[in-house]
């Protein structure tokens, strides 16, 4: 029999300690390959994400606030501008090509609606490709009460073409904020796995005019967001804008202020990376103290080996690559936690903030993590290796001695 | 080199080829759970020739165990030198000897020493796993030899004693040793199983042209040999204390 048959025959020897064990690791594996794929994945995604535009004009505050609400349609609005500002903006046609204003502050059911104007679908979201209703419906008409919804708003209310809703006061859902206008459904947008989403998108004038709306701030608009026409225009407009006005914020380049963000939470990104590399460990006692706590069992088939032949080195080699054996199995089923996690995960992130992950894209991870976890249960296997190759022949092949 | 030289070559190969166990002053101290040292084994000189079979008498605590050991190469001694077929079993590394008991020694145990996790088959696999000539053919036979063809497949709990201490004749056997030590190996059988197994044990070490040294204390099986020899004329060693 070779080495390997004697590991095998072995591990199912000791199955049940064997398969708890394993499972341990897999929790381990499967936790470590998630946390490092979310924090990889959710960096590039959230910084990917700029919705086609360089920049954001809202009211003076907080850049991140501004891009939050006006491209991840999370957190409420800075504050606004006046329709004269973003005409200031639109018509700076020498450095603006496309000025798309947004304004919000209802919602159906949690979800957010957007009032914009229908620039939005000429704007090239990603390279190649805008934002487009699926067949059988049409972008809504700017004077009438429609509603173009996001996909995966369609999806979790179940809307379709035809649907009437009533639009209801404010970002968090409340019975009693009904609005007493009724929008009809003209259109479903095609899936675009961005923020986009989540929202319900319709006419700007529409929204500033919803009932119980002030009527002052009545042609107020959220934000304004911005296509230059060169980046030398952003770095001169977010001089201009930021450093010597003080009636507007700039929020420029998107990318860069999402990436600002995730800068901020890099110390809970290490201390999450690190739990799920402590948890490695213990899972690597725990192939230790499994296969410790049958050494006095083994000890007498061990003393058999060696009255058989077997070397010093040979019993230790065999404990070594059971332990190494048992983070294997640990490891490959590791990928089914892994993907159990994930597909929560990317479910929740994608209905929190619209940006999709995507579990089964390789990453380095999954390389390196399967082979950590062997490593850590080689080592975890030299303890009681190390007892296999002192343990007395003699004395060990009586019973009981 | 001339012809006389040859035939001394020869003469000496000869020799070799017919002694094949041989000891010289061997010794063997333990260290007692008092401070003192005692001093097991003590054999000025010991020999065995090719397929012979040769039984030791021994009260229990006269060494017979540790004799075994030490020819098994399990022990290290402490003095003198043991030959299997000219190659040495004292004074050597420990990875030499678990070599040289891989290739040249089977063992049968009083209590059997079958591996539980294997079956009747791996554990005579298992008996060649760490020698030179690994196969199943020649394991199957020798279980089918012991009269086991239909238990290949059965875990030794699954087995009688008598059926099992014949599992570990086969295993003895596997790895076509030039010598088989047996220490007490009828010890847990009942009278009957007893005659059988030891029948058994000496009829296919015949066969398989592997000497036999089989230590009792048993009259009964004792008996059984023509060659009887008493540890204690061969042993100088203190071991005798234990009482029976
Ligand atoms: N590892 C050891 N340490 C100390 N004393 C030992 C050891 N092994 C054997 N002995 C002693 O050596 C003597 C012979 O033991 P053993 O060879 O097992 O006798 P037998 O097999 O003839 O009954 C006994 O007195 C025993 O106590
Ligand atoms: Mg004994």
């Amino acid at each position: 029999m070779s080495l390997l048959q004697i590991v095998f025959r072995s591990l199912r020897q000791h199955l049940l300690s064997t398969l708890i064990t394993s499972f341990s690791i897999a929790l381990a594996c499967g936790l470590l390959m998630s946390v490092w794929v979310v924090k990889e994945q959710a960096r590039r995604n959230f910084t990917e994400v700029d919705s086609g535009f360089d920049g954001v004009f809202g009211a003076k505050g907080s850049k991140l606030q501004l891009v939050h609400n006006s491209i991840f349609h999370l957190e409420a609005s800075p504050g606004n501008l006046t329709w004269e500002q973003y005409e200031l903006i639109a018509n700076d046609k020498r450095r603006v090509k496309t000025a798309v204003p947004i304004a919000v502050g209802d919602n159906y059911r949690g979800y957010r609606i957007v009032g914009v104007t229908k620039s939005l679908f000429e704007v090239e979201y990603q390279v190649g490709k805008k934002f487009e209703v699926q067949s059988g419906g049409y972008v809504f008409r700017s004077d009438k009460k429609q509603a173009v919804v996001g996909s995966f708003v369609a999806e979790r209310l179940g809307m379709s073409i035809g649907d009437k809703f009533h639009p209801y006061h404010g970002l968090v859902f409340d019975e009693k904020e009904k609005h007493a206008e009724i929008y009809v459904v003209s259109g479903i947008m095609k899936p675009t796995n961005t923020p986009a989403d989540r929202v319900i998108w319709i006419p700007i004038k529409g929204l500033q005019n919803m009932s119980g709306h002030s009527v002052e701030t009545s042609s107020d608009v959220s934000a304004v967001l911005v296509k230059l026409q060169g980046n030398t225009h952003g770095m001169m407009m977010n001089q201009e804008y930021n450093f010597q006005g003080d009636v507007m914020t700039f929020a420029w380049p998107i990318a860069k202020i999402v990436a600002q963000l995730f800068n901020k939470i890099a110390p809970v990104e290490m201390v999450l990376s690190g739990v799920a590399v402590l948890v490695a460990f213990v899972a690597a006692g725990s192939i230790l103290a499994s296969i410790y706590n049958t050494m006095n069992q083994r000890r007498r088939d061990i003393a058999i080996f060696r009255a058989l032949g077997a070397r010093r080195r040979t019993v230790f080699s065999v404990l070594i690559l059971e332990a190494t054996g048992i983070a294997t199995f640990g490891a490959l089923a590791g990928f089914i936690v892994y993907f159990v996690i994930m597909s929560t995960a990317s479910w929740y992130i994608r209905s929190e903030t619209g940006i999709v992950l995507d579990p089964f894209e390789p990453q380095w991870v999954m390389v390196w993590a399967p082979l950590f976890m062997q490593c850590l249960g080689a080592l975890a296997g030299v303890v009681p290796a190390a007892k296999a190759y002192g343990a007395d022949v003699a004395e060990n092949l009586i019973p009981n001695a | 080199m001339d012809v006389s030289s040859y035939l001394k070559i020869g003469h000496l190969k000869l020799i070799i080829f017919l002694l094949l166990l041989g000891i010289n002053n061997l010794k063997k101290s333990f260290l007692s759970s008092d401070g003192s040292t005692q001093e097991v084994i003590n054999v000025p000189s010991f020999s065995m020739e090719s397929g012979q079979q040769i039984a030791l008498s021994g009260i229990s605590g006269s060494g017979k165990t540790t004799l075994l050991n030490l020819i098994a190469g399990i022990l290290q001694a402490d003095e003198g030198q043991i030959k299997l077929s000219g190659r040495s079993m004292s004074g050597t590394s420990e990875s030499v000897r678990d070599r040289l008991r891989a290739q040249m020694v089977g063992y049968i145990f009083q209590t059997f020493n079958l591996l539980q996790g294997y079956t009747c088959l791996e554990n005579v696999l298992l008996g060649m796993s760490f020698g030179d000539s690994f196969d199943k053919n020649r394991a199957v036979e020798l279980l089918g030899h012991v009269g086991l063809t239909q238990r290949l497949d059965y875990y030794p709990r699954q087995l009688s004693s008598g059926q099992q201490q014949r599992v570990a004749v086969a295993r003895a056997l596997a790895n076509s040793p030039k010598l088989v030590l047996a220490d007490e190996p009828t010890g847990n059988l009942d009278p009957e199983n007893a005659a059988e197994s030891l029948s058994l044990i000496r009829q296919t070490c015949k066969e398989h042209r592997a000497a036999l040294l089989l230590v009792s204390h048993d009259k009964a099986v004792l008996d059984q040999f023509e060659d009887v020899r008493d540890l204690s004329d061969i042993n100088q060693g203190g071991g005798k204390v234990g009482a029976e």
